[in-house]
Formats: structure tokens, sequence, C-alpha cells
């Protein structure tokens, strides 16, 4: 039996290493409740997003409720041109024409925070390099043949793909050659925005949710302590 | 005077329809055994679990499309437009593990104590059909919202009926009402999640309670309490249900709640168990994602049916897998019902069915390699030795005397009272005391400080004590 | 079993505080149960202010927009209309809209802004069909009574083109005025108050 116990506790521990391999992906740090962060992100998707994706299930009026934008600035600051604050973050990308351009449609954005992970979309923008030769002439570390060209190169810079060989094996180091229009501290911290907004996008109701929980379970917490005593009580007959 | 008007109109329902009948029947006059513990809770949990459930789904009926095209966009609609709409959506996502998790120890306690057995046998043949009607209800349901997962977990399944010889492939279209999921699929399992399955759950819940009062409960000791009866012909060992077990059903139900509130509040994705993180992505025939695995609920058998090499003899044994527990009240060949007076090797099978079940639930999440399939194999032998091999094992098992009236429950501040005196105890020997060395200190107080470090010794001792201890307790 | 020594009052202020406890919790429950059948933000959505251009209606012309999914009509009434809706006093049930629905800008004889732009909610007041526009004087089938106004086929209601209800039929009260305000002089909203914008 003890060998048995510890052939499975063995087993566990074995899938668990093999189920991280792959690239190692970069910690994104998410706090909803941070708005600059979230009205940054927004302006950010906007800009940068929004031209092919769409995040259909978002509306500009419920993140200016939610991030604590006037709606008037929403839509003068943040929104397209001529959006309305009903209206939904819809692309103006026609679809036709981008199956032809990146032979897939790039999908609604409203939940690939949900999908994909915070970590993954934050390394994945940061994770594209040049490589000559391949359709795009880039490639990227996370996501490879991805069908996107990099959105924010011009920001970032061009990034080249670098072997390094270490004791524990080879690795693929990714460095900045030519730079970009911000500094790489600059840069980490507008893809976070972005990576913020995007969680956000994902699960609006997340931060009302956790706050509304401890009042929930307080009161289940009372509930449980008189239907105890009752039981308690009751149970006195009962030899 | 107006009560007594209000009484009166009350005795003119009750003239007219037995609900003072049926309230006494099954609540103040229904005895039952007065030592149920901590898994008899399972059984009114469910029924909790099955109304939030019907309340929720209806709710969710209101705003959900049943159509290829906006199924998956009426659910983020509803989470998102509809006022309260993701607390009734989350509340009906996990209310569906909360389902599994409920019945699963329900069964489990059923096993255990021999809730199966003579004269229960009809009990649990309804029980298991509610399982399979539960499974059915969960797996239609797990189309609806039409992501990556919904779709692809139905092809799998759906592709199993295809295995059958002869008239698989054409059932497997029947079902499917088109040569691939497709609306059609989504729009009767709709039909099939929202009506007709529900009612078949309601129906044998039903049955499931009326059998149950017909023959009584079973106990953890696993004693008939209808033997023994008092000069008034109540069992001497039976309580009311109403008020003892309805008041102890409610503490159960806040603790289940307090539970519930958590997952639904902080973690309703439970980690991608409850809400798998690939069916955040609609639905795309042309497109596998990465890594297919049902929910975690069905992961067990899933496991089971690719242990199997052979596409049908898979099938076949998961089919069996299901199959061989409405026989178990038959394979069972031991007078003895409750664990407590059964033989070691009862335990020690029942242990090692258990390991196996969860193995078998672990192994069905993850992708498939030569050594998970070895393993899923192992534990597929020792799921169906637990049930084929029992009618041997059972016949010789050497079983303890069983008392004629029940055992004494320690209240939970009896244990607790158990484990204050032993406390002070565990602690001197799980730790080491050295004198703190006072240096700007008074000399009065030289050697009255202590600092408690860990000691490993003692804390080896003590875990080697306690193993010791489960390890006997089964034999 | 032994009932000796039971605090029965104990018992019942338990069983109490546990009942009123489990309501409460029931109570806030329903509220999310009840205010998910709530208009969801896609009908709030839709139910947005709707900008219409009057500019180019002519003279007795009727053009109708949805504002809330229901049908609002706007109508250019002529002088003569105008004239008319002055000497029907006597026949309508609340000709000075006291029992009815309206702005308090509307709240006036002919029941608008300006005088010849008349908008209303499209919807009689009765049991909620859309009634006709019938602008012609004393036809065959309403009769000589008949001076133009609104006719609602599923009761037979009248309402003159002020959407001032006639005595002896259905309807309770007047055609439902909305919330409106000029923009410019050609250019209404439906849905937004005067007041609401100045405030």
């Amino acid at each position: 039996m003890k060998n048995l116990i510890a052939l499975l506790l063995f087993l566990g521990l074995s899938f668990g290493a093999a189920a991280s391999e792959g690239v190692e992906l970069q910690e994104a740090r998410i706090n909803l409740s941070d708005n600059d962060s979230l009205q940054r992100g927004a302006h950010h998707f906007v800009t940068y997003c929004l031209g092919c994706h769409s995040a259909k299930h978002m509306r500009y009026l419920r993140i200016a409720l939610d991030v604590g934008v006037d709606q008037k600035k929403m839509l003068k600051d943040i929104a397209p041109e001529g959006a309305s604050i009903y209206d939904q973050l819809h692309s103006a990308m026609n679809k036709h024409d981008a199956e032809k351009w990146f032979g897939v449609q790039p999908p609604d954005l409203s939940l690939i925070a949900r999908s994909r992970g915070a970590d993954w979309l934050y390394s994945y923008l940061k994770s594209y390099y040049i490589e000559p030769g391949s359709p795009r002439g880039v490639n990227n570390l996370v996501y490879e043949d991805t069908a996107m060209p990099n959105p924010l190169w011009q920001l970032q810079g061009e990034q080249h793909a670098e072997i390094r060989k270490t004791i524990w094996g080879e690795y693929t180091k990714l460095v900045i050659e030519e730079p970009g229009a911000l500094s790489e501290r600059e840069f980490d911290r507008f893809v976070n925005d972005l990576v913020n907004f995007l969680v956000y996008v994902g699960e609006p109701v997340q931060l009302e949710r956790e706050r509304m929980g401890k009042y929930v379970i307080f009161f289940l917490l009372m509930f449980l302590v008189i239907a105890y005593l009752l039981k308690k009580e009751y149970w006195k007959d009962v030899h | 005077m107006k009560p007594s008007r209000l009484s009166e109109c009350g005795n003119w329902v009750l003239d007219r329809f037995p609900v003072t009948k049926f309230w006494n029947e099954h609540m103040a006059h229904y005895y039952a055994p007065k030592n149920f513990n901590f898994w008899y809770f399972f059984g009114s949990l469910a029924l909790l679990v099955l109304v939030n459930q019907i309340i929720t789904g209806i709710l969710l009926t209101m705003n959900y499309k049943p159509d290829a095209k906006l199924a998956f966009d009426s659910i983020e609609y509803i989470m998102r437009d509809v006022p309260w709409g993701w607390l009734v959506r989350y509340m009906h996502s996990t209310g569906a593990s909360a389902f599994f998790i409920v019945i699963y120890l329900h069964m489990f306690r059923g096993i255990m104590y021999g809730s199966f057995k003579h004269p229960r046998e009809l009990i649990w043949i309804f029980g298991m059909l509610l399982f399979v009607a539960l499974m059915a209800e969960a797996f239609m349901g797990y189309l609806l919202p039409w992501g990556q997962m919904s779709y692809w977990g139905a092809q799998v399944i759906i592709s199993l009926f295809s295995a059958i010889p002869v008239i698989g492939d054409d059932l497997s279209l029947w079902i499917r009402g088109d040569y691939v999921i497709a609306d059609a699929t989504l729009n009767r399992f709709f039909a099939f999640h929202v009506i007709a399955v529900p009612l078949v759950l309601v129906m044998l819940v039903f049955m499931h309670i009326v059998a149950l009062h017909e023959v009584g409960s079973n106990n953890p000791d696993g004693i008939e309490i209808k033997e023994s009866k008092d000069p008034w012909g109540h069992p001497v060992d039976g309580i009311p249900f109403h008020p003892y077990y309805t008041v102890k059903d409610i503490v159960g139900v806040a603790v289940f709640l307090l539970f519930f509130a958590t997952v639904i509040f902080y973690m309703p994705e439970m980690g991608g168990y409850f809400l798998e993180h690939a069916n955040f992505i609609p639905a795309d025939p042309m497109k596998t994602p990465e890594h297919i695995a049902p929910v975690w609920y069905f992961t067990p058998f899933y496991s089971i049916l690719r242990a199997i090499p052979d596409k049908f003899a898979g099938v076949i044994a998961m089919g069996s897998s299901i199959v061989v527990l409405f026989l178990l009240p038959w394979l069972d060949r031991c007078p003895v019902k409750s664990i407590r007076y059964r033989g070691g090797i009862f335990k020690k099978a029942l242990f090692l069915f258990v390991a196996s079940f969860l193995a078998l639930g672990y192994l069905g999440t993850q992708p498939v390699t030569p050594v998970a399939t070895t393993l899923a194999r192992l534990f597929t032998t020792i799921y169906f030795g637990f049930f084929l091999l029992m009618p041997i094992y059972t016949r010789w098992e050497k079983t303890k005397p069983v008392p004629k009236s029940l055992t004494k429950v320690l209240s939970l501040e009896e244990k607790l009272h158990t484990l204050e005196e032993q406390l002070p105890g565990l602690i001197e020997e799980i730790t080491e005391k050295k004198p703190v060395s006072t240096e700007i200190g008074d000399p009065a107080f030289k050697g009255a400080f202590f600092s408690r470090r860990p000691n490993p010794e003692g804390m080896i001792n003590v875990i080697r004590r306690a193993a010791k201890k489960a390890i006997g307790s089964l034999d | 079993m032994n009932n000796k020594g039971v605090d029965m009052s104990k018992r019942q202020f338990l069983t109490t505080a546990l009942t009123v406890v489990g309501a409460v919790g029931t109570g806030y429950l329903a509220v999310p149960f009840l205010a998910q059948m709530q208009p969801s933000v896609k009908a709030m959505a839709a139910g947005a202010p709707v900008e219409v251009d009057i500019s180019k209606m002519e003279a007795g012309q009727l053009i109708r927009v949805a504002w809330r999914g229901k049908p609002v009509w706007i109508l250019n009434r002529t002088p003569e209309v105008l004239a008319t809706l002055k000497t029907l006093d006597n026949e309508l049930r609340d000709p000075l809209s006291n029992e009815s629905e309206q702005p308090s800008y509307s709240k006036n004889p002919v029941r608008s802004i300006k005088p010849e732009i008349f908008v209303a909610v499209g919807l009689c007041t009765h049991l909620g069909c859309s009634p006709t526009f019938r602008p012609e004087i004393a036809p065959n089938d309403l009769g000589e009574k008949w001076k133009g106004g609104f006719f609602c086929p599923c009761h037979g209601s009248w309402f003159d083109l002020a959407g001032r209800v006639y005595r002896g039929v259905p309807a309770p009260t007047n055609l439902v005025i909305p919330p409106y305000r000029y923009v410019t002089d050609t250019q209404l909203i439906i849905g937004e108050s005067t007041e609401e914008k100045n405030s």
C-alpha cells in the first residue's frame, strides 16, 4: 500500500513537470482596480487593435462606467470618431478582406483573456522577432507562425532571436536591435496596460462580483451560526 | 375574527387535499435512524442543487438562443448586458459541477454503508437511473454554450455511437440530425436539456424518495431500526425526520452554500475545470483545439474509453463501467451492510476502487502519453476488478459482529474536546523547547523564556502513529 | 428521546431567528432573479433617444419613427387643423390633459412645444393598438361628427389631432406624449427632455 501511494505521488509530480514545457511565459501584472491603467489600455486597444479586431461583446458605455471615464470624454478621447456610447467595439475591417490578407479572420477579442490567459497575451505581444525568409518576415516565440503581423513594432523596435547555451540546454533570447519609439520599460508598461484592459473586457463584472462575494459569505456565516445553534438545541432531545 | 376565518379557509383545503397526511408520512412521522453522520447530508443537498439548476435554468432560457449562429453570443449577452445575468449563469454552471460532487459523495456513502443492499435494491436502481439521466442532462447542457469544447466534446461522444456494429453510423447520424454537429443538433439538445430530461429527473427523484420512505433509511451501522420498536410502534433508534433532520440538514445546506458562494464569487472557472478555457472560443467546425478533455465529472469514464485500444471495445468498456454499478446489489454477497463491521478485504478493495476512480479522473484531463495509457489500463482493471471479483472476495469476508442497536455518535463538541485534551501533549512532541538567553534582561527572568521550534523527529513519530492507526482501522 | 428540561422559549427564538434570516436571504436572492427580467443594456441601447429631421415635412404630413420599439408620430398640423382643435373641447373627455401623460412642456390645449408640430406615442391608451391616421373630415365610415383625427380600429376609440380622447369611447386618457426637444428648428430628439438637458 505504501508503495502504491509513493508511486501515485511520483506520477503526480512527473506530470506536473511535464505540463510546464514549452516557452516560459512572462508574468503580466493584472490589477483591475487600476483605472488609469485600464483607461490607457482602452486607448491602446482602440488605437492599435480595433482596426482589425473587434470586441463585440463590450460597449463603450460599460467601459466608461467601469473605468471611471465621463461618457463624453470616452467618445472624444477613446472611442473612434462617430461611435455612439451604446455601440459595441466593432472593427471597421471587412471580413472578406481580412481573410484575403491574413488567411484567417482576426478573432474577436472580447474573451481572448479568458481563453488564453493574461500571461500568454503579455508574452505573445512581446515575443515577435525578425525572421528573414518567412512569409511575413517576422515570427513569434510564443505562437509560432502566427498570422498576425506585429502591430506594435514601431513602439517596440525590431527584435532578433539569439540562441544561448547554458549547462541546462539551449534557449532562445530575444534582443532588441533597432530601438522603437518606446524604451523597453515604457513598452512593457504599454503591453501590460493593454493586457490589463483585455482581462477586464473578458469579464467586466469581475471586480463587482468579488466585492459582492464578501457580503454573501458573511451573511451565510451568520445563517450557519444560527442554524447550528438551532440544531444543537433540538438535538438535546436525542440521546 | 380574522385568524379563525383564515384557519377555516385552511381547513377547507385540508379536508379536500391530503397535505397533512403527506407531511406526516414523509416528514413529521417519518422515523430516521438517529446516528446519521456527515455522509448523510448529500441526499438533501442533491435536491437543493436540482432546485437551483431548475430555477436558474429557467431564467437562462429567457435570454439564451438555441441557434448555432446566436448561441455563443447570447451567452456573452447574458454575462454582460442582462442585469444579474452573470450571477444566474455562474449559479447554473457551478451548480452543474456541484451536482456531480454531491452525487458522487452520495453514491460513495451508499457503497460504504451498504445502502444498496436488501431491502433497498430498488432505491439503488432508481438512484443509478438518476445518475445516468444526470449525465445525459449535463452532456447535452454542455453543448449549449457552443464553444470549442462544447462542439468537439459532443462530436467525440456522439461518434461513440458509430462504433456500434451495423446500425452505428445511421444511429449517430440520427442523433445529430446532420453529418456533423450542427444547428439541428444544438436545437434538439436544447429541447432535451430544458424539458425532456428534467422531467425524467424529477420523476425519478420522486420515485427514489418514495422507495426510500417505504423501506426506511439505512444508517452508518447498517442496522434495520424497524426491528426494535417501542410500545407505541416507533423504532427505538429512530427520530422523526422533522424537526431533527430538517434542522440538521439546514446546517449542511448553510455549509454547502458557503462553498458554493465562494466558487461563484471568487473562482467561477475553478482553474478551467468548471468552465474550460477553450470553451471561451466560439465553436469552429474546421479546427479542433489542441487538447480536448471532457468536463471533469466525465473524465473517469473517458479514461476507461481511451485505455482500450479498440474503438468498439472501448465503447463497451465505458458503457459497462456504468452498467456494472447497477448490478452492485447482486454482486455483493456479504450479509453485513456497513463498512464498520465488514472485513479488511472489502475495506482495502473499496480504498483501491476510490483511488483508481480518482486516478482515472485525473488521467482523463491529461493528454495521452504511453505512461498515462499504461496507468489508465491498470486503474481500469482495478475499477472492474472491484465489481467483478466482488462475488468472490465478499463471500469469505471475515466480518465483525453487528450490534443490536445503534452505536453512539460523538458530537462535534465531544470530538473537539478529545482533541483539546490531546493537543498539549501533541505540541510538546512536535516542538523543541529552548531557553532564550535574555541579554538585556533582568537576571531574575533567566530561564523563564523559551522559544519553540519544530522538531522533525517528533513530527515523524506523530505521523507514523497516525498512519499506523489509519491502516489498522482498515482491517 | 427525552423532552424534559427543554427551553421552549430559546427554541422558539432560534427558530424565529433562522426563519427571519432565511427569509431575508431568499429575498436578497429573489432580487437578482427578478431583476434579470428587466430590460437589458441591449434593450436600453435600442431605447436610446432618436434624432429626427423634420425640415422636409409638408403641411399635414405624418411621419412615424420607432423609439423604444414603439411607433412615435410626428404630425405637421395646418392652421385649419389648429383652428378646429379649439372648437372640440365639449366633446372631449380630458381637453386640458389633466389626467393624461405628457411632459409639462406639452401640457397645453394643442399638446406640443410648437403648435404646428405634434409628437405623440402612436399607441391607444385603451389596450395598446396603434390607431390609424384619418385627417379627412366626415368620411362615410366614421360619420358626420368626425373632424379629422386618429381612429383606433381595435375597439373604436376616437382621438383628435392633438391626441385628445373623445367622450364615450373605451380609451380612458389622451395619447401619451414622449419627452422630446428641439436641437435646432428642424431637428428633433425624441426621448430626451429640455429640462434634463439643462440640469
